[in-house]
């Protein structure tokens, strides 16, 4: 292990239950326990416990705490009620994205999730733009799990009675095990499930105690990239990143109407341009013929070979048993059903925009709102 | 017969002047949940170290090495239709090709079962 790599709160506990520990974002975490293919098909079916320990968890609080952030993200944080979470984005002065990342409303402050290889870059970015009178807190002493998959509530509810009164993006103050946790119906699997943030001195006993309910067993950081590749969901820094707008990246809905027409937040001239004249790339779905994996870094070529676009992440989705990707393409080529080649480890590949998610969504909306 | 292993982890089967190749448990292991394997045509000619075939899992893409030169006489269909084989049985049913050998003098510089083990613990 590197000196740069440092240990998360259940290092040990992945160990002593045979993950296999890779770094990742400055970390050693599990890649496998069993298995990524046994492991992603058992979210889909039953409930995965996945540890995310490594993202980051902040509070932005101050008098203007929501004025400041609308500056910095696209969404419509004056309409974001209590305990509800949404998806947004740190935006540059470009209209490029910084990080993606989950924001809910909590009392007097905002609580934010971050990626773990972006968070320290964005609070440097936060820091720097917002102003002195907000307060961006890096929460480093809370540990942070997710348990997926449509047997999730299940396994969580006799846990923590309640819970699965929670809709999908809202989240609550609730007791594990004795230990005092924020739970939010929310996740990165396209699955019904919930994120889960506990003090790190706590979190060894509440790890067991959910792998210790029959519908959970615990996966690794594989099966959360195939799951999400399945579930059309964008990884930051493979399938975002700075020089990509949100437009670009498919991510319209992540600005509110409010917004659009508003403007007052980073990027919103090329934002604003691109929503009315559409963008000149596209990120898209494929579907690869054959069963060879095109992955990231393969280009998109026309019929004379040049590149016109690239992949951004790509696998075997272990759900459709087929090779899945996605890519940037140019916008003539970015409707379901064009037909696209590859050129990928010195071969020509034939793939077909596919609309994403590759496989429905099932996030349980119902439920009530506390 | 006796069994030969490479640094890059692949077995190689001998009898006589037929070799069978593939790669290793601790390979497959390392690899994880193969989803595609590509092996070469009988009749194509391979030089001891040149790319032979090729292995992909969930996680990445490898190259198969061949361990000895020589004229492939047979890829396993088997494994191409069932990727998976290579998780189950790599040093038996999960075998990539079979080849004749060019030049038998190029075993020498391979592993031996033992060796091949002490190798794998230092990594």
């Amino acid at each position: 292990m590197s000196e740069s790599e440092k240990t998360l709160p259940l290092d040990g506990w992945h160990r002593a239950r045979g993950g296999r520990m890779v770094p990742f974002a400055g970390y050693q975490m599990p890649v496998q326990y069993e298995g990524i293919i046994a492991e992603h098909l058992w979210t889909r079916t039953s409930a995965g416990l996945f540890d995310v320990s490594h993202m980051g968890q902040l509070l932005i609080a101050g008098p203007d705490a929501q004025k400041g952030l609308e500056t910095l993200l696209p969404a419509d944080l004056a309409s974001l009620q209590e305990g509800r979470l949404r998806y947004s984005l740190l935006l540059n002065i470009e209209g490029g994205i910084v990080d993606d990342l989950m924001v809910t409303r909590r009392g007097s402050h905002f609580y934010v999730v971050v990626n773990g290889a972006t968070k320290y870059g964005d609070i440097e970015y936060l820091e720097d733009k917002l102003p002195r009178n907000i307060v961006v807190d890096h929460v480093k002493e809370q540990a942070l799990l997710a348990l997926q998959g449509p047997r999730a509530v299940d396994a969580l509810s006799r846990l923590v009675p309640g819970v699965e009164a929670l809709g999908f993006m809202s989240g609550g103050a609730f007791e594990i095990g004795g230990a005092r946790a924020w739970i939010s119906r929310s996740g990165y699997t396209g699955e019904d499930g919930f994120e889960i943030s506990i003090p790190a001195r706590d979190a060894t006993a509440v790890a067991d105690l959910l792998a210790d309910q029959p519908e959970v067993r615990p996966i690794g950081l594989g099966a959360r990239d195939s799951l999400r590749l399945e579930a059309g969901l964008p990884l930051y820094g493979h399938d975002l990143d700075h020089g990509t707008t949100p437009i670009e990246a498919g991510l319209a809905f992540a600005i509110s109407k409010q917004r659009r027409a508003g403007g007052g937040f980073a990027g919103w001239h090329r934002i604003v341009q691109e929503l009315a004249d559409g963008p000149i790339r596209k990120r898209v779905g494929l579907a690869i013929e054959g069963r060879q994996p095109v992955r990231e870094g393969a280009m998109v070529v026309d019929g004379e070979g040049n590149e016109v676009g690239k992949v951004t992440s790509g696998g075997f989705s272990p759900s459709l048993e087929a090779p899945i990707a996605m890519a940037y393409v140019p916008l003539a080529s970015a409707a379901p059903g064009t037909k696209v080649s590859l050129l990928a480890r010195g071969k020509i590949f034939s793939g077909t925009v596919a609309a994403m998610p590759f496989v429905p969504h099932r996030y349980q909306r119902k439920g009530a709102a506390l | 017969m006796s069994i030969y292993y490479t640094k890059d982890h692949e077995w190689v089967s001998v009898e006589g002047d037929t070799a069978t190749v593939g790669v290793t448990d601790f390979a497959q292991g390392q690899l994880g949940d193969v989803v595609f394997v590509e092996v070469p045509e009988a009749g194509r000619t391979l030089s001891q170290g040149g790319e032979a075939a090729v292995v992909e899992s969930v996680k990445a893409a490898s190259d198969v090495y061949a361990p000895v030169g020589g004229t492939v006489t047979e890829g396993n269909q088997a494994v191409v239709d069932e990727p998976s084989l290579v998780n189950t049985d790599p040093e038996g049913e999960g075998w990539f090709f079979k080849l004749t050998l060019s030049d038998t003098h190029e075993l020498n510089g391979l592993m031996n079962a033992d060796q091949y083990k002490a190798y794998c613990a230092d990594l």
